[in-house]
């Protein structure tokens, strides 16, 4: 077990030196570069100002050498100054957006997980009656519909015709409402899919029948023996579900004007600022990566037939 | 279809054609035995005649066929079809809601919004056949190759996928997207770059169990060639998965372009996208409801019917996965 877990936490070192190393590429590897104007048909700059500035960015050295001194940076939590936001470093930017980003993801997350194993459960109790059918077109409509059309649907109803949520801003737990529930909506509906399979799968298996035998009630053959082995197919799929959380919280961000790491990361693609960009993917795909683990890691102590 | 020469249709790519174009093909393919599907399928002799009743019967799954194809239709006569060209501008006439003379309303320079609408089913339909044409030619190859070839090469493909499965698929396509530019042509190659992993390993999986069946082994006793057996008899009996995840990965596709568009690094502006729609008109949500709310319509409709199409055909291909 606990070979395992090291074994994996070295992994993600390749891991992200790839992504790293891909990002980086793909930034470098095109025309265009951050000393451009970002207007267009505004005055070039001269030459002599775009050495300057090339030097202190370091943008003048070989790219290998800029990758080197990248990683070695940002191995000590030093991502540079961002390009677009020239008085504040990426690091900060990072520490003030990041929390904000987590909270959003954080709630949209545990709605997802609580209203999809919810539907899930009353789709497969209930199967082929009215509230399988509910729970299905919910889980169909959040699976497909991107969650920006979503968002659209969700401020039309909620805001306008009946004005229970503000259409945007982070301020009060009011407006944290409409911005989980866009962002919860797709991965509920696969989770809800997921728990109705695998619960009438366990409904229909023979120690179900057996606690049935032996007297136990509806509630408790449900939730203490069914719902236990339902619930292991389901962890499996926390990982890709905070990709998914993570991807979707730049659209959400900037439809709810939350002053996430989505919005900036956004901005950041349009501006060229190479420090943001590689500090945010980074970021996303660290936390990803160790979510991923700590998925595994779970999996494995929820259904003990699992060693390592 | 049905009619079309029996030689024309020997042809890998045919047989990623909707099912009813591969029955002429699967019936030459006799010699290729089918002992490896379930027992049902072979009583009834054709895996996709088969199939296509099962799809037949699936009604949701028909009502989004049929609205695909709508889509489609509406997508190639989009020229004859809309009132106005998608660029003619009014200002005399900014943002107003539907009326009788612009049935969905006018944009913010005063252009036809259902004539808008019309053109962004041609870019919708159009990427998400496109990049999904692109990434099976991609990912088709490079998966049986690995799969078929196995030892050094595949060990290579397989930690490059697990990379690239660590990458959130989107975030890496707005990257590629922001290095390249906006424009059709650059969705095209980001959704390629990104998109032929997923059925790569779809075809590598299946490779790899199908060559090790004994009709394989026949066929190379009898003197099958390396190519022979990889395009003759391993892939069309690998290509339900393959068919499958085509008909999930077109919506992605469609969502993945609106995404692009909505956040402005998908298509180029004058050009109508009903993402880039989305992203603009959900600024002026508050006073100028319509502008977001048609093209969000449209959205969901082409993904719920794509999804509905793609659970039907999945269901119908593989009777064991439900």
């Amino acid at each position: 077990m606990f070979q395992y877990i090291v074994a994996r936490a070295l992994w993600l070192v390749p891991t992200l030196l790839a992504m790293a190393l891909v990002t980086f590429l793909v930034m470098h590897a095109t025309p265009g570069s951050p000393l451009d104007p970002v207007a267009e048909g505004a005055n070039p700059l001269s030459p002599e100002a775009q050495k300057n500035l090339a030097e202190i960015y370091g943008l003048d050295k070989p790219l290998p050498e800029q990758f080197a001194i990248f990683l070695g940076k940002a191995a000590r939590g030093d991502f540079g100054t961002s390009f677009v936001y020239k008085t504040r470093t990426v690091a900060e930017i990072l520490r003030e957006t990041f929390p904000v980003s987590l909270l959003l993801g954080a709630l949209a997350l545990a709605l997802a997980v609580v209203g999809g194993l919810a539907l899930g459960i009353l789709a497969a109790v209930y199967q082929n009656r009215m509230w399988d059918y509910v729970s299905v077109s919910l889980a169909t409509v959040g699976v497909a519909v991107p969650n920006f059309v979503l968002a659209v649907f969700l401020i039309i109803l909620f805001s306008f015709v009946v004005p229970l949520f503000p259409t945007g801003g982070w301020n009060s737990p009011r407006d944290w409402v409409l911005p989980t529930v866009t962002l919860a909506l797709a991965p509920m509906g696969i989770i809800a899919r997921f728990t109705r399979a695998s619960m009438l799968e366990v409904i229909r298996a023979d120690f179900t029948l057996t606690a049935r035998a032996k007297g136990l009630g509806e509630r408790a053959v449900i939730f203490k023996h069914a719902l236990k082995n339902a619930f292991i197919p389901v962890v499996t799929l926390l990982g890709p579900m905070f990709a998914a959380v993570g991807t979707g919280s730049f659209f959400v961000e900037s439809i709810f004007r939350v002053p996430g790491m989505g919005r900036f990361f956004v901005l950041s693609m349009t501006g060229r600022d190479y420090p943001m960009i590689m500090a945010v993917i980074l970021t996303y795909g660290a936390f990803l990566a160790v979510m991923n683990l700590v998925v595994d890691l779970l999996y494995g102590a929820l259904d003990p037939r699992i060693r390592y | 279809m049905a009619l079309s020469t029996p030689a024309s249709g020997i042809k890998l790519g045919g047989g990623l054609r909707p099912p009813s174009d591969t029955s002429p093909q699967e019936r030459l393919r006799g010699q290729s035995p089918r002992s490896n599907e379930s027992g049902e399928a072979a009583r009834s002799s054709n895996l996709w005649r088969d199939g296509l009743r099962r799809l037949r019967k699936n009604r949701l799954a028909m009502a989004g066929g049929v609205v695909i194809l709508l889509l489609c239709l509406v997508a190639v006569f989009a020229d004859v079809l809309a009132p106005l060209p998608y660029t003619k501008t009014n200002f005399g006439r900014l943002n107003e809601a539907p009326s009788r003379e612009f049935p969905l309303g006018t944009d913010q320079v005063g252009r036809d919004l259902l004539s808008r609408m019309i053109y962004g089913a041609r870019v919708s339909m159009l990427v998400g056949l496109g990049a999904q044409i692109i990434v099976v030619l991609i990912g088709v190859p490079i998966g049986a190759l690995s799969g078929y070839l196995g030892g050094r090469a595949d060990i290579c493909l397989t930690r490059f996928i697990d990379v690239m499965y660590a990458f959130p698929r989107l975030l890496f396509v707005i990257l590629v997207m922001s290095a390249l530019g906006a424009g059709l042509t650059n969705i095209f190659i980001a959704i390629g770059l990104t998109g032929w992993v997923g059925i790569a390993r779809q075809t590598r999986a299946q490779v790899l169990a199908i060559k090790e069946k004994e009709f394989v082994d026949g066929a190379r006793a009898l003197g099958a060639g390396f190519g022979r057996l990889l395009t003759r008899h391993i892939l069309p009996n690998a290509l339900t998965p393959i068919v499958v995840s085509v008909t999930f990965g077109i919506p992605e596709a469609i969502f993945t372009e609106a995404a692009l568009s909505f956040i402005g690094v998908g298509i180029n502006p004058p050009t109508p996208s009903w993402g880039q729609m989305v992203g603009e008109g959900q600024q002026y949500i508050r006073s100028y409801w319509h502008l977001c709310v048609f093209p969000s319509i449209a959205i969901a409709i082409t993904m719920l019917s794509f999804t509905f199409f793609g659970d039907g055909v999945r269901d119908a291909l593989d009777p064991k996965l439900k």
